[in-house]
């Protein structure tokens, strides 16, 4: 379930990763890639990561992995193994 | 180990008991709960089959008592790791010998409500009788967030509490609740499956209850901007963690001394006052020597797990664990298993306990074998020992003294070797590819000494219990085989010193050394250091006051002069140089000590991984030292 899009979001832009953000930036989630693991993409669902849940990053490691979103009113760290496997969209009007 | 708590049935057997069990997110105070309702009582195991502890305590209710057991912490009932799947099993009472229980109090956070909505619907789904002990919710009203706890009653159809688990409000009223569990309120209609739907019901269930999420924590952010900054964050990290290594080193030193030195003046009484027969010396160095080992292991462990409670209640091991995470990967293990291997440069009894803040088992276990293979405390005198044997003090190596040098590359030796050592668990029998790392950035909180304090205690009582009588058996035998048999004609005219290497070059513990010489043999070591090295088995540092003993210096605290003239049956000096490279890296690798054995058993609820760390690390320790030897004998050494 969590990989059907749900209707066109507001946001203008095309889908990227989450890994891909940049600390400070903010997104809105579509869903997860379709080759993702059910019962992974089902955890990362249950940690918060659901369609139209808004996502902020927060820091990236020094060492460049993992990085801390906050998420449903949680700050919760990924690797970048994981955020690949959550499609966003961009918010650009923030 | 008698105890029945390892017999796989865990401690609470009896299916009459009223059982309570509390589930929860990891984070949501469900273990500050379960410790405000069942204080210091609670007992410790295992699941059976699993490495998974297992706690369980009582509570007592208008005369009726009640067991409480504290499952893992989940986020989900889709368990897709062991240690979440007992969860789920035992919930089902898919789990022999142990009934699901008669009801659940689910604990979660009230700043986190909209994450753990899906985990309360999908508990209340069980359809056995559910209670909401919501924490935090101080917390909640500070960032500005809100919650109306009676129509979340009303909304879920279930009772709800709030309590502030650190201070202990709201515990007396959850408490009063447990007695009467079968006359709860159950849910007119179970929340549905489905997981669109499940989201959905739980939105509706928080705007009944006029639910506004906090803000995000202002004071924990700018803790964090300092804390986890590239530069200030890595310079925070390394002083933490140099204070952390200092302390459980050498502040635990002397009092570790201070205990030694306590029982072997009891030790020695007993002994004096029985005029050294054979039950004098059992009693005095048998007994009493091996409840000093135990003993003396106890103020590391309980200032360890001071530090690390103290650091996770404040939400600093979450931090450390993030910055580390990426130099984890490598091994295939996790940022949270650097403080185990970090603690086992002091020892491994302690850092192999510390794995239990790893949420894997998997993870676990690869940690717990390869831990060992740091350099602990105990490998130093040894290490002094043979380096002095080896390299003269005043020698220099392009300027640093050559002895610093080798004792640096030992230490560097023996932790590259855990590295590669888990590297190598983690992607062959120990693989765990599916559950992703997902871990939660607690807001910073002030640590309650209550939680310190039960953690603290916890392991000192567990490492007692279950650890302390294993080594305390093998430190009997080790002592029988050394001092057995009885030499108390012969040794009469003898001065005690004297008297001590005659018994002991003739005891069993010399035709157990005689015995293994042929495994030895190719490392050069002769039946006299192959004696030293049972008896190491009970500590590593025993083999120098045994080597001392066994080559009848004079002086057993400094037994260098001796041993680098001792020569062995056929006139041939002993401690040559390439047998002496062979001796380090013997202790550099081999899992020569028994009680980490018996705290792997414990922390693993089997035999198999101890016996397959003693296998394996003995396999490399003596490939790498008749290496070793086989090179310095090359090299014209």
């Amino acid at each position: 379930m969590l990989r059907q899009r749900p209707a066109a979001p507001k946001q203008s832009g095309a889908t990227i990763k989450l890994a891909q953000l940049a600390p400070g930036q903010q997104a809105t989630i579509v869903g997860t890639v379709p080759d993702a693991a059910p019962p992974v993409a089902g955890r990362l669902w249950q940690l918060g990561f659901r369609p139209a849940t808004h996502v902020d990053v927060i820091r990236r490691a020094p060492l460049g992995d993992p990085t801390i979103y906050r998420v449903q009113d949680t700050e919760l760290c990924l690797r970048r193994r994981e955020a690949r496997l959550i499609e966003v969209v961009f918010d650009t009007d923030r | 180990m008698t105890s029945c708590h390892d017999s796989g049935g865990g401690p609470v057997a009896v299916a009459s008991t009223r059982r309570i069990a509390l589930v929860g997110s990891p984070n949501a105070g469900k273990t500050s709960v379960f410790n405000h309702l069942t204080g210091l009582r609670a007992k410790t195991g295992n699941y059976p089959g699993v490495t998974v502890g297992r706690s369980v305590g009582t509570v007592k209710v208008d005369g009726v008592t009640i067991a409480v057991e504290d499952l893992p912490g989940t986020y989900s009932l889709d368990a897709i790791s062991p240690d979440e799947q007992v969860v789920t099993d035992l919930l089902a009472g898919a789990f022999d010998h142990i009934e699901p229980p008669g009801a659940i109090v689910l604990v979660a956070d009230a700043t986190t409500l909209r994450r753990s909505i899906l985990l309360v619907a999908q508990v209340i789904r069980l359809g056995l009788p559910c209670l909401l002990a919501l924490t935090m919710g101080d917390e909640l009203t500070v960032r500005g967030g809100r919650v109306d706890v009676d129509a979340l009653s009303a909304a879920l159809g279930i009772p709800v509490t709030a309590v502030v688990a650190h201070r202990g409000s709201g515990i007396d009223d959850l408490r009063a609740q447990l007695g009467t569990f079968d006359r709860w309120q159950r849910p007119p209609i179970l929340p549905p499956s489905d997981p669109e739907a499940a989201d959905a019901w739980g939105k509706s269930v928080l705007d009944a209850a006029d639910y506004a999420a906090p803000r995000p924590d202002q004071r924990t952010n700018r803790i964090d901007q300092v804390v986890l900054h590239p530069v200030w964050g890595v310079g925070v990290f390394f002083a933490v963690m140099f204070a952390f290594f200092q302390i459980v080193f050498t502040v635990a030193a002397p009092l570790q001394d201070l205990v030694g030195q306590g029982l072997t003046w009891i030790g020695g009484r007993v002994t004096g006052h029985s005029g050294n027969s054979i039950l004098g010396g059992l009693i005095g160095d048998g007994i009493i020597g091996g409840v000093g080992t135990v003993l003396q292991f106890v103020p590391q462990i309980m200032l360890l797990f001071l530090l690390i409670a103290l650091l996770e209640n404040v939400g600093y091991m979450a931090r450390a664990a993030f910055l580390m995470d990426r130099v984890m990967a490598r091994t295939g293990l996790e940022g949270r298993a650097f403080v185990a291997m970090l603690s086992s440069f002091a020892c491994a009894v302690p850092g192999i306990m510390a794995t239990r803040t790893l949420p894997s088992s998997r993870d676990r276990i690869a940690t717990v074998l390869s831990a060992p293979l740091m350099t602990c405390s105990a490998r130093l005198p040894v290490y002094t020992l043979l380096i002095g044997l080896l390299v003269a003090p005043q020698t220099r190596w392009w300027g640093f003294s050559a002895q610093g040098i080798t004792m640096f590359l030992l230490y560097l030796g023996g932790g590259t070797a855990a590295l590669i050592s888990a590297w190598l668990f983690k992607s062959t029998i120990l693989r765990s590819d599916l559950l992703p790392f997902t871990m939660e950035l607690p807001p910073y909180r002030f640590p309650y000494p209550k939680a310190v304090l039960v953690a603290m205690w916890g392991a000192a009582k567990m490492f007692l219990r279950k650890a302390g009588t294993i080594i305390l058996a093998t430190s009997l035998v080790l002592w029988t085989l050394l001092n057995l048999p009885p030499r108390g004609a012969e040794t009469a005219h003898l001065s005690p010193t004297d008297a001590t290497a005659y018994v002991m070059d003739r005891s069993y513990a010399a035709d157990v050394g005689k015995a293994i010489e042929p495994v030895f043999e190719p490392l050069g070591f002769d039946w006299r250091t192959d004696i030293a090295l049972v008896g190491s088995l009970s500590a590593r540092e025993v083999f120098v006051s045994t080597l001392g003993q066994v080559a009848a210096a004079t002086d057993p605290a400094d037994p260098r002069e001796a041993l680098m003239t001792m020569t062995d049956d056929h006139g041939r000096r002993v401690f040559a140089a390439p047998t002496v490279v062979a001796l380090l890296l013997y202790f550099m690798f081999a899992l020569q000590c028994m009680s980490t054995v018996a705290v792997m058993r414990r922390e693993t609820n089997s035999w198999r991984w101890p016996a397959l760390a003693f296998g394996y690390m003995f396999v490399l320790a003596w490939v790498m030292a008749f290496a070793a030897r086989s090179i310095a004998i090359g090299l014209g050494a």
